[in-house]
């Protein structure tokens, strides 16, 4: 009989795998099979395994932290698809080599990157743009979802000190909205006491305008907010329409030992922004300028700025999908609480404010609140799925909280336990989580990522210097279940899940699109040009050669190489490297990138194609010839 | 035994009626006085010896262990108290990962240097040592009950200062602390959730080195009942 059995299991389970999407090949549930037993068919392992040539369901864009960088996965597989830099150079895709993303970068070498936020249209993913904000180093980039590439970075941003409460798409991508981290004297560069924080310092919130058809951005306005540090936040959609929200720790306004001195009160202010109020202010000449930036005082332009008391140093703070519930954690109180947006908006109609803070208006948080859920300890971070549930990360506990949006019955709002249908652990110390489209006004449920800080004991060691951890956690049924674990880069801290067929990226620049003037698509176009000091290089790159191949400068000159991938075919791409010249850049099919170097060494250097394109693809170089002055002037 | 029913002839007269209120209590003293002065014979005097021994070897073994797990901390978090030291686990690490992570509520710092009993519990573990080999050597079965009483009054003592300290690591807190938390008590023997960490608290082999120590005086005081005094 048990023989029988092994002998069924596996052939049901493929069988079942067949049946489930389409033509996987049999034979695949071969993972983890031990003792002949197969996979079950609607076991974690047969619901996440993609098959060697079929594709993901789900794209996870995930941020790369102090690497700079964007991670694309797949969802369900979680597998590692591509990386996207942006604040820092790649070798991998020659980005920060090449005299275009050089300048792009400009003086940084790094940046810390956040929160992706996906471009919207009517509170969903349009599918165009990828927003990212360095932390560090004041700056927003925006990704084009047509090549996965860095198009834009802004910044240093003006008036801005810690691009942290950042990137926050509005519902038709009119902004992406930020908040500082750190509070500093304004305008940047002057200098005050820190023993004067609370009187000289201040805090900004920014509106990084998005042009609707280009994508590029440039900074709209600016509220001047306490030296408070702002922390998460998220936009409006439906009721809160034209609104945004953004938690703080250090109402207190301390400016050493934060770590206790800003978790002293047992309320810190969230801030309830009015943008379109602000947009407004602004073109009604209600701003005045700060380092070429109009900048509003909220004291002086009632109706743009509102503070919510939101216990205790919070951290995360979500709109649901509808537009109406705002969930924000205390990070030091093992609740959310959930505000309603229409009583925000009735208090705001009576003037029912508690008080008010250097002439803000400071909500009533009894008159406001829907409810205190008791989640669990540390929560963070809230994500909504499709079914009228959300999500808390909870750091403290390991976990994740699952837990009913309102309407709440009597028996759940007399016992704010019930709300809360399902835990699950986490491994270990979770910071932020993602839900398919849990930002959007429609969510896709389905799948939740856990972005966990920790990972020890959770893989193969290896060494002092561990991966990130992040959990696929099946959001499908009444339960949650952890389906799959995978490790990371450092250091994701949020992602957005966008469908795979919201977007459909191109996979060779078309020739007819590329307008660079020094890109040449045909041999007898390539060029060799020496205008006084400087030698300009029209190359070609194809299978398998240069063309030139040689090129010969003197010393002391500038050499400009404009090299164009004539190739029109998908993922052949070719590479230049010129040995001992610390030249590395990467052409994609249809695309010309330019290098500027000077000639300091003499000597015959190689180049050669960098990037594996062909039979002949080590065949496919060149020689670089820099004659000493010498022998140059003997000539 | 033996003695006392030697005085039954004459305390058995019919017509006597029994012996008198004062000669029982007389009766009893006498007793009870030759049970005290009773000599040990040698198997007493080797479980002393043992007991000796024992509460020697105690002061080089751990006493109690508490033990933290989160699901971070998966592996543990161990704090291993001896007489004369609080040892961390993993290489004395856990000590300083324990105290980081105390700091959150405002918990005082646990050090060594704080913990006065650690400077004399090694020699009153000698005292007892040399009190058990006293009575190895002179003892008499008054001496084993001195003996057993100081130590019982000890043990009591210790378990209550240990009690006593963690109720207060528990419950000064810092009122500046980032986390406030209501103030506890960790649990003196077996487990509780404090937060995200289960804490255990359980004795050690030194604990039960010492609690070999009354079962050696009980042993010794059972082996020499019925010595002549």
């Amino acid at each position: 009989m048990k023989s029988l059995l092994n002998f069924l299991l596996p052939a049901g389970a493929a069988l079942a795998l067949l049946g489930s999407s389409g033509c996987k090949p049999a034979g695949t549930p071969s993972s983890g099979a031990k003792g002949g037993a197969g996979v079950a068919a609607n076991s974690p392992a047969a619901r996440t395994w993609v098959a060697p040539g079929q594709k993901d369901e789900f794209y996870l864009f995930y941020s790369g932290g102090h690497s700079g960088q964007v991670f694309v996965a797949g969802l369900p597989s979680m597998r590692h698809i591509t990386t996207i830099p942006v604040f820092g150079r790649y070798p991998g895709t020659g980005y920060g080599y090449d005299e275009e993303t050089k300048k792009m970068l400009g003086e940084y070498t790094w940046g810390d990157v956040h929160h992706p936020g996906l471009s919207k249209t009517k509170g969903l993913y349009d599918g165009r743009w990828l927003f990212v904000n360095d932390n560090a180093n004041n700056r927003v980039a925006r990704i084009d979802l047509r090549d996965f590439k860095t198009h834009q970075i802004l910044g240093p941003i003006p008036n801005s000190m810690g691009n942290h409460g950042s990137s926050f798409i509005t519902e038709n991508s009119e902004y992406v909205l930020v908040a500082t981290r750190f509070s500093v004297p304004l305008p940047k560069g002057r200098y005050a006491d820190l023993n004067d924080y609370a009187k000289e310092f201040n805090g900004m919130v920014s509106g990084i305008k998005i042009d609707p058809k280009s994508g590029e951005m440039s900074i709209g306005w600016q509220i001047l907010t306490p030296p408070f540090d702002w922390d998460l936040g998220s936009t409006g959609k439906g009721p809160s329409s034209g609104w945004a929200f953004w938690t703080s720790y250090n109402t207190e306004m301390a400016h050493d030992q934060l770590e206790a001195n800003a978790s002293q009160l047992d309320r810190d202010y969230a801030a309830v922004v009015n943008w379109r109020a602000a947009e407004a202010a602004v073109k009604e000449g209600k701003a005045t300028m700060l380092d070429g930036v109009p900048v509003i005082d909220p004291s002086k332009v009632p109706g743009v700025l509102y503070f919510l008391p939101v216990p205790k140093s919070p951290h995360g703070i979500d709109t649901d999908p509808s537009g109406r519930w705002i969930a924000a954690s205390g990070k030091l109180q093992p609740v959310v609480s959930v505000f309603d947006f229409e009583k925000i908006q009735a208090a705001i109609t009576k003037k029912d404010f508690a008080t008010d803070f250097r002439g803000i208006p400071v909500l009533k948080y009894e008159s406001v609140v829907e409810g205190e859920i008791p989640v669990g300890l540390g929560p963070l971070h809230t994500q909504y799925d499709d079914k009228g549930f959300a999500y808390t990360s909870l750091f403290i506990e390991s976990a994740v909280a699952k837990w009913k949006l309102p309407p709440w019955t009597p028996e759940q709002r007399a016992d704010f336990n019930k709300v809360v249908t399902d835990k699950i652990p986490v491994h270990y110390n979770i910071g932020h989580l993602v839900v398919g489209g849990g930002d959007t006004m429609q969510p896709y449920g389905k799948y939740l990522v856990a972005m966990n800080k920790m990972s020890k004991g959770r893989h193969i060691s290896t060494g002092p210097s561990q991966p990130e951890s992040s959990q696929l956690i099946d959001i499908s049924g009444d339960k949650m279940e952890m389906v799959y674990e995978a490790f990371t880069e450092p250091e994701p801290h949020f992602a957005q899940i966008l469908k795979v067929d919201a977007i459909k990226p191109i996979e060779v620049y078309p020739k007819a699109e590329n307008t660079n003037p020094n890109a040449i698509w045909d041999a007898k176009d390539a060029s060799v040009t020496r205008n006084g000091k400087v030698v300009e290089v029209k190359m070609l790159a194809i299978r398998s050669h240069f063309v030139p191949e040689r090129i010969e400068v003197n010393e002391g000159d500038e050499l400009v190489i404009h090299v164009t991938n004539v190739e029109q075919t998908p993922d052949m791409i070719h590479g230049l490297g010129i040995v001992e010249q610390n030249v590395n850049v990467v052409i994609d099919p249809g695309e010309t990138k330019t290098i500027r170097l000077p000639m300091k060494k003499t000597g015959v250097f190689p180049f050669y194609c960098t990037n594996f394109c062909s039979a002949l693809h080590q065949e496919m170089q060149g020689y670089l010839a820099v004659k000493p002055t010498n022998v140059a002037s003997a000539k | 035994m033996n003695s006392t029913s030697a005085t039954v002839p004459s305390a058995g007269l019919p017509a006597r009626g029994g012996p008198s209120r004062t000669d029982r209590w007389r009766e009893f003293f006498r007793r009870e006085h030759l049970f005290l002065r009773r000599p040990l014979n040698l198997r007493s005097r080797a479980f002393m010896l043992l007991a000796a021994l024992a509460v020697t070897a105690a002061v080089f073994f751990p006493l109690w262990q508490i033990r933290l797990v989160a699901p971070q901390y998966q592996e543990g978090l161990e704090l291993d108290i001896y007489a004369y030291r609080l040892v961390g686990g993993n290489g004395g690490q856990d000590l300083n990962e324990i105290n980081t992570l105390n700091h959150y509520i405002g918990m005082h710092h646990l050090e060594q240097a704080d913990f006065v009993e650690m400077k004399w519990l090694p020699f009153a573990f000698g005292i007892f040592a040399l009190l058990a080999l006293r009575s190895a050597v002179l003892g008499r079965m008054a001496s084993l009950i001195d003996l057993g009483v100081l130590f019982l009054y000890f043990g009591g003592f210790s378990l209550g200062n240990f009690a006593y300290r963690l109720y207060s690591y528990g419950h000064n807190l810092d009122p500046k602390a980032p986390m406030h938390i209501e103030p506890f008590t960790p649990v003196l023997i077996g487990s509780q959730k404090l937060a995200n960490f289960v804490q255990s608290s359980l004795p050690q082999s030194g604990t039960l080195l010492l609690a070999l120590f009354p079962v050696c005086i009980a042993a010794a005081m059972w082996c020499s009942r019925r010595e002549e005094p």
